[in-house]
């Protein structure tokens, strides 16, 4: 491989990551997975080997170049990588992408350990050279973030030379041409389908017992676990199916079971074959991921779930905002304003749960501002000054820019907001178009936001930039913004991710609470912070400063260890009771500012 | 047992340095000859959410996943972190917990208590649990983030390797800068049952 580009999304984000400490692979962050994938096809299409790698939804945004390439085939080899989320430990759905292999009429490979995703994407370059067709690699959350032993050989680049090959009724998808093109495409998965009598990938293991199972992916293992004495049919091929394969498998067992996670796509598509099966989503669950647990209750009868030993309710533990997270301010002033807010996808989405609960929408990537857009020309004037929308600058640059456009081009009375803090944080830190730098480390333009969006069509005057740590000057903005005609935009300024270290110079001295100043007003709680907690053991009567009696019910504390003196909860505290700010300082913190916008 | 796979399960909160414990155990698994499986769980977890990694030794080993009530160590780094694990164990399960409490947002708020009868509920159903001071024993040695390291340590005595081979995995973990510190939180932990 010689190529490959990627936008982060768990479970995919690692794969990019991982590239990169390969010199002799240009790997890239690309803006999102459209880009990404097309990025891919060039380089395909100049003859290269390469991949374009993203999570489940990601595929959707890629979807529109995928569906198409697939009729072009391939010049050099083309691999996309979709990582699946079951169980969505980290995703907004959990869609079952083996759907895409036959939507798209290509193979989709789908390894069942480390040592198959490495042996696999060799295979399905190879496949993809063979059959002149992208293939599609595909994992699962525990694929992904699982490890096992994996023997490597040495690198191999294919001896073909990059550089393009002239052949416009092939790479030129007009409909004269494409016409042709789908009755390549036909005759390419018949091939593909005699290819997956023999393909190494597909294997039959036979036992001595009655039950016969299909399966594959991460399936495999948990089967394997549950039917030691079963004999299998491991499709390490998601499509197309082997199909006489599966006719001798089901010929030599009694009883055919399909153990697959999520949809019955296997299922479905061997019965569409005439054969029956016994067992299937009849008794499998189609909704979140298969584990050994879940298939021993089903198929074990001498097996069961251990007794609860702890009957109570355990508190749970949500991701929450980091201490001294800049979205925290934001979402903050947004809920004491009592607006509507059109949230995005990032860490800001975790303010839906309580106690911030400052959200009201979220979809996919850049649905803030295309709702928002939407709702603004049904609302009325009321209606509108109580809604704004929220966009991390990552989410933003992927697919935030042209619904901002359309807010701009049909004059919509609409506010957004774009958190910037300089990195794709919810994946976990990665470089985008407005950090600037690239994935290998080098420094690179960086997108003015303000600028952007003047061109896009919004009005100067209604382009704000602000830091959020100061709630009252960022309260003025968004009351003001939100009450004027057109599309606002405001940006926040000098507010990277709290766990950006190279961008944070140094945090701040812990602030803390004043007992005798403290009402138990339990305002500053109302942030939502990890360090401010509820101290019960300060209920009843307490003496101020000035040697009053009051009740109280008890007192906010902070926890020293987790505060990194942000200063939120100092300016939310109406009693002066938080203290260890330093004057004259800005809120928020001391900063290496980004480098000079190019 | 289990077809001869070892079941350990390491869990706590984002943060902790449950998947490095986690990368060291099997990194030391597979360099004494077994085959093994990881699997973790940290999608938003650097957010202060739950960080669980199920770590699997043996001669074959299927799933990445360990059934519940297989586990045959328990190693958490958080007191209330180990109620939500005990599904996964035995009677005879070894539980090692640290004893630091972190509290979650709602008991920060006020509106749920954090559970005072954890130590009594695990004395009473689990006859092989210890309480181990791993933070404090870090903090002792020179950090309290190598807690991790020590409660590593700890189990290492319950299992047939030898020292180097940890030693070892542990320090082609970690920056050399931290390998001193790192391997006598190791030998620290190695000690802290004797001790107790």
């Amino acid at each position: 491989m010689l190529f490959a580009s990627s936008y982060p999304g768990t479970p995919s984000s690692e794969i990019l990551e991982t590239i990169a400490q390969y010199k002799e692979i240009k790997a890239e962050w690309a803006p999102n997975e459209k880009d990404a994938f097309m990025a891919a096809m060039g380089a395909m299409l100049a003859g290269a080997r390469a991949m374009a790698s993203m999570k489940h939804v990601g595929v959707n945004v890629a979807a529109d170049p995928f569906l198409t390439v697939t009729y072009t085939g391939v010049n050099g080899g083309f691999v996309l990588v979709t990582a699946d989320d079951p169980e969505l430990h980290s995703s907004q759905n959990e869609q079952d992408n083996r759907h895409y292999a036959k939507f798209a009429k290509v193979p989709m490979l789908e390894p069942s350990d480390s040592q198959e995703a490495k042996d696999f994407t060799i295979k399905a370059f190879e496949i993809s050279e063979a059959f002149d067709t992208p293939v599609m690699l595909r994992t699962v959350t525990r694929i992904s973030h699982s490890k096992s032993p994996v023997d490597l050989d040495e690198r191999a680049v294919p001896d073909r030379p990059v550089d393009f090959v002239n052949d416009r009724s092939k790479y030129v998808m007009l409909p004269a041409y494409a016409r042709q093109r789908h009755k390549v495409i036909e005759e390419r998965l018949i091939k593909l389908k005699v290819f997956a009598e023999t393909f190494e990938g597909n294997k039959v293991e036979m036992k001595e017992g009655s039950v016969g199972i299909i399966t594959g992916g991460i399936s495999y293992q948990y089967a394997k676990e549950i039917f030691p004495n079963a004999s299998f049919l491991k499709l390490g091929m998601s499509w197309p199916l082997p199909e006489k394969m599966i006719k001798e498998f089901i010929e030599k067992v009694d009883k055919v079971y399909v153990i697959e996670e999520l949809d019955p796509f296997w299922e479905e598509n061997i019965k569409a074959m005439g054969f029956s099966i016994d067992v299937g989503k009849n008794m499998v669950p189609l909704c979140g991921e298969l584990s050994p647990t879940i298939l021993a209750e089903i198929f074990d009868p001498s097996y069961q779930v251990p007794e609860p030993v702890y009957a109570r309710p355990i508190p749970p533990r949500p991701p929450n905002l980091c201490a001294g997270c800049p979205h925290r301010a934001v979402l903050y002033v947004l809920k004491k304003n009592k607006l509507y807010v059109h949230g995005d996808i990032g860490c800001y989405t975790l303010g839906a749960l309580p106690p911030l609960q400052a959200m009201n929408s979220s979809f996919s990537m850049g649905s803030s501002i295309g709702v928002c857009e939407g709702a603004s020309q049904v609302l009325d004037k009321d209606g509108q000054s109580k809604m704004v929308c929220v966009i991390g600058d990552s989410t933003f640059l992927h697919s935030g820019i042209t619904p901002l456009l359309n807010m701009a081009f049909n004059k919509a009375n609409a506010t957004v907001i774009i958190l910037d803090n300089w990195i794709t944080a919810m994946t976990g830190a990665q470089e985008h178009p407005g950090t600037g730098y690239t994935v290998m480390g080098e420094e690179t333009t960086a997108v003015d936001y303000a600028e952007l969006a003047k061109a896009l069509g919004v009005a100067p005057t209604n382009i704000r930039k602000v830091n959020p740590y100061n709630i009252e000057e960022f309260d003025k903005v968004v009351k003001e913004e939100t009450s004027k005609q057109g599309t606002s935009v405001i940006i926040t300024v000098d507010a990277p991710c709290v766990l950006l270290r190279r961008s944070i110079k140094a945090y701040n001295e812990p602030l803390y609470v004043d007992e005798g100043a403290c009402t138990g007003c339990r305002h500053c709680l109302e942030l939502g912070c990890p360090a401010i907690l509820w101290d019960v053991s300060k209920a009843g009567e307490y003496k101020t400063k000035d040697g009053k009696v009051k009740k109280r019910k008890g007192a906010s504390r902070i926890e020293a260890r987790l505060c990194n003196g942000c200063g939120l909860c100092y300016q939310v505290c109406q009693f002066g009771a938080i203290k260890g700010i330093k004057a004259g300082v800005p809120f928020g913190f001391p900063l290496n500012k980004k480098k000079a916008l190019s | 047992m289990n077809n001869g796979v070892t079941n350990i399960l390491v869990a706590g909160v984002g943060g902790q340095g449950v998947i490095l414990a986690s990368d060291i155990m099997a990194d030391t698994f597979l360099e004494a000859g077994h085959d093994i499986k990881k699997s973790e769980v940290h999608g938003m977890a650097q957010r202060g959410g739950t960080v669980s990694s199920h770590v699997r030794f043996g001669k074959k080993v299927y799933s990445p996943i360990i059934k519940m009530g297989e586990v045959q160590y328990l190693c958490m780094m958080e007191k209330m972190e180990t109620l939500r694990w005990l599904n996964y164990c035995n009677k005879s399960t070894v539980i090692l917990m640290d004893d630091i409490e972190v509290n979650p947002p709602m008991v920060n708020l006020g509106e749920m208590e954090y559970p005072q009868d954890i130590e009594e509920i695990l004395k009473n159903n689990f006859k092989n649990f210890h309480i181990i001071p791993a933070t404090a024993i870090a903090a002792e040695v020179g950090t309290d983030r190598a807690a991790n390291v020590v409660l590593t340590g700890v189990l290492s005595t319950f299992l047939d390797i030898n020292e180097e081979l940890w030693l070892k995995s542990l320090l082609a973990r970690l920056p050399e800068r931290l390998h001193d510190l790192n391997k006598k939180a190791f030998l620290a932990g190695r000690k802290a049952l004797l001790d107790f």
